[in-house]
């Protein structure tokens, strides 16, 4: 089939960037949308021009690098798939595909597609892991868990911290990623000691780095390739509140 | 606790606090003005009952600071938010992922501050300041506040003004109701479906119930 490409081209983090039209024909259904990324930038290459720059990498769905925002949908139409379990079967002869980085200030475009998500990484530092000593691996049955909080910590761990919550939020809030992050560590012993703790360091770090407040649209949890639910951010809000009445 | 209310989820624990206060106000307020459909005695007592009840004097200070934290931190969030996206999407497709009232929240919040103003100037300054005529009912004197309302329910611009705010207010609710229990932490899986429901039972009495009064009487001033 034959697809019209708008683009989203910039050089760099300080360039202005702009849309691109780009006429791409042989593509298959069964190419994955990054495999029809990589067909396009072939056919740049051999023309001479520079080829479309997108992050990827184990293009299985649980590396969280793929990150585009596909005709105004983050990851494109469908539900849980990243941007590389897309198919272009999703798509039709001479249909125009607008791809866009993940926009929001604290997530800047550094070239292209890509935009610099290490605001992530921040918030983790902030809180997202466990200083209390644990000493080393105990003999398991001995750590009481219940099945319902084994299950909705693994849960809340797929997280793949992606950005796609803070690219569909309209106020590009990272309340889910924060609290995928929140919920699994306070879920299980180890990191229940914390939670409170942690909850405020990591929504003041979320704060400080520019990201929005979550106005609870649910837009975020529709958007997410891994389904996270809402309901771990309203177990944020808790550990925040808690923390908060304690003074 | 400055750090408390510096923080994002700290401003929403205040819209989410006094927004549920204002929802039971609302609960309040729409059963005294129901009293309107029984007659003239009936409203004329309920209200007086409001107007001069000790523990309404007490809350109505607390009403007025509770629509201002609701006002004054949801606008501050929302100016806050909007700097977030300096640049915008081409092409942004939320139809499937959420409801339209969640994402308009603060222009349907507007709207209902506009028709307060007006409900305001149109009632409550004139109960309050204005030269009000008054009933003897068993040797007590009580405003006919009754005369007043009836009075612009009659009135098709004001019939269409007071519909509009309610189905304003319900939709504001329809997502503020199960928002205020989320950002509390006081949601889950299951309860995010009764909260939804209960949400949206309360969200149409709200509507039907302000919309039903004007629509009576300027319906009875056709028929009569």
């Amino acid at each position: 089939m034959e697809i019209k490409l708008k683009i989203w081209r910039q050089k760099d983090a300080r360039s202005q960037g702009s849309f691109v039209d780009y006429n791409l024909s042989g593509v298959s259904g069964d190419m994955s949308f990054l495999e029809m990324l990589d067909f396009l930038n072939k056919t740049l290459i051999e023309s001479g021009d520079e080829p479309v720059a997108f992050e990827h990498d184990c293009r299985e769905g649980i590396c969280g690098s793929c990150s585009l925002y596909i005709n105004g949908r983050p990851h494109g139409p469908g539900d849980l798939v990243t941007t590389c379990e897309l198919r272009m079967t999703r798509f039709k002869d001479g249909d125009t595909i607008v791809i866009e980085p993940w926009r929001a200030k604290s997530f800047p475009v550094i070239r292209d597609l890509i935009a610099d998500r290490s605001a992530f990484d921040k918030i983790m530092e902030a809180g997202g892991f466990i200083s209390v000593g644990t000493g080393s691996a105990p003999e398991a049955n001995s750590i009481p868990v219940t099945k319902e909080d084994s299950d909705e910590a693994f849960d809340a761990a797929t997280c793949i911290g992606c950005g796609a919550c803070v690219a569909a939020c309209k106020n590009s809030s990272a309340m889910l990623f924060v609290a995928a992050k929140v919920s699994h560590l306070t879920l299980l012993p180890q990191g229940h000691a914390e939670s409170a703790k942690r909850a405020q360091s990591m929504v003041a770090k979320m704060d400080e780095l520019g990201f929005g407040s979550c106005t609870n649209t649910g837009a975020c949890e529709a958007e997410c390739p891994k389904g996270i639910s809402l309901a771990h951010i309203a177990r944020l809000n808790r550990e925040f509140l808690k923390a908060g009445f304690r003074g | 606790m400055s750090s408390f209310f510096n923080a994002s989820v700290g401003k929403k624990f205040l819209v989410s606090v006094s927004g549920l206060f204002l929802i039971m106000f609302l609960a309040t307020h729409l059963t005294v003005n129901l009293f309107l459909l029984w007659g003239q005695e009936s409203y004329n007592l309920a209200a007086h009952f409001m107007a001069t009840n000790p523990a309404i004097k007490i809350i109505e200070p607390m009403l007025a600071l509770g629509f201002l934290l609701h006002i004054t931190y949801s606008a501050w969030l929302t100016f806050a938010n909007r700097d977030t996206r300096p640049q915008k999407y081409a092409m942004v497709d939320q139809s499937e992922t959420s409801s339209w009232p969640s994402r308009n929240m603060f222009v349907l919040g507007s709207l209902i501050f506009i028709f307060l103003v007006l409900h305001l100037s149109n009632f409550w300054a004139k109960m309050k300041f204005g030269d009000m005529s008054y009933i003897d009912y068993n040797g007590v004197m009580v405003q006919d506040a009754y005369t007043l309302v009836t009075g612009k329910f009659v009135i098709w611009w004001y019939v269409i003004i007071y519909v509009a705010g309610a189905v304003f207010l319900g939709l504001h609710l329809l997502h503020g109701f199960q928002s205020a229990f989320q950002t509390l932490g006081l949601n889950n899986q299951i309860w995010r479906k009764r909260l939804t429901v209960t949400g949206t039972v309360y969200s149409i009495i709200i509507a039907a119930g302000f919309s039903i009064i004007p629509l009576y009487f300027i319906v009875n001033s056709f028929i009569n």
